[in-house]
């Protein structure tokens, strides 16, 4: 069945593509869509966790850095805010053979120096308790990690991964 | 699931929730806070058994907590952190300040 799918080539196996609120609540929506977007390639339990973090890590960027949307937040819920700064993050998967790629896009503020914000350690809200290590685990858990960025252009992160263990490296360890 | 908060023999044992998010962490940061303020307390225990996730905002509750106790000599651990939220613990540096447990 699948061989046969195989044949109408289009370049990709599967895709995906979504566009949320950038607001707190939707970090745990992004981490679920793409757990069930790969749940086909029986990637281990590791590499399941290793694209949940990477994944939970750019959209919160996008809310708390990109949009200022640093408050927790529940649709409907009394304490939160109605009117905060409604920007979208949009988030784009596709399935290539083995290989997992994922973008996670914002317009908001962008940034001013990538190579410093990729250092361990470095925050521009150290107020909030941000501790810097957004993209030293995207980096640590994915493969591939590009940031395509500037001031007042948004960011967009892409990342990529190659997932599902063979059975017997499975075995090995 | 939110966390659980109780403090024993001055210690405050914080049991976290499956998911650590930025949704959560602010909140529970700033009730960790108000029992870091009210007792005496030596030292913080982080319980991650029911804790299936975990991102970078965990490392920023820890991180605080421990900036708030560490100058009166208070000490942080962790118990039950699984491999995943071991990865984090390490990766981050938290592992030099945190003591893991079984
Ligand atoms: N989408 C974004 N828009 C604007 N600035 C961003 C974005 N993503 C990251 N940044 C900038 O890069 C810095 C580093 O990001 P990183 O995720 O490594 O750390 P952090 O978010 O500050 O802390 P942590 O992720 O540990 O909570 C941020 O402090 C912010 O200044
Ligand atoms: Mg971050």
């Amino acid at each position: 069945m699948k061989q046969e799918e195989k044949k109408i080539s289009r370049g990709y196996d599967n895709e995906l593509r979504m566009e949320f609120d950038a607001v707190s609540c939707n970090e745990s929506f992004a981490r679920m869509a793409v757990s069930a977007f790969i749940a086909p390639l029986n990637p281990t339990m590791e590499e399941m966790a290793d694209v949940k973090t990477a994944v939970s890590e750019a959209v919160t960027n996008a809310i708390i850095h990109g949009y200022g949307n640093v408050q927790g937040y529940i649709p409907g819920h009394m304490q939160c805010p109605r009117e905060i700064s409604v920007g979208k993050v949009r988030m784009y998967c596709r399935i290539e053979g083995d290989v997992l790629a994922v973008e996670i896009e914002d317009d908001g503020q962008g940034i001013d120096n990538v190579e410093q914000a990729l250092e361990p350690l470095f925050t521009t809200k150290p107020e909030l308790e941000r501790s810097g290590m957004g993209f030293a685990f995207m980096e640590a858990f994915m493969d591939d990690l590009q940031i395509l960025s500037a001031p007042g252009r948004g960011c967009k992160i892409v990342m990529e991964k190659k997932l599902g263990s063979m059975p017997w490296l499975e075995e090995d360890e | 699931m939110e966390a659980d908060f109780q403090v024993i023999d001055n210690y405050l044992m914080v049991k976290m929730p499956a998911e650590i998010d930025h949704h959560q962490s602010g909140a529970i940061s700033r009730k960790a806070d108000s029992f870091l303020l009210r007792d005496s307390i030596q030292g913080i225990v982080f319980d991650f058994e029911d804790t299936k996730f975990m991102d970078s905002s965990g490392v920023g509750i820890i991180m605080g907590r421990y900036k708030k106790i560490s100058c009166l000599g208070g000490r942080i651990f962790a118990i039950h952190a699984d491999r995943q939220i071991r990865r984090i613990l390490y990766i981050s540096g938290l592992s030099k300040i945190v003591e893991i447990m079984e």
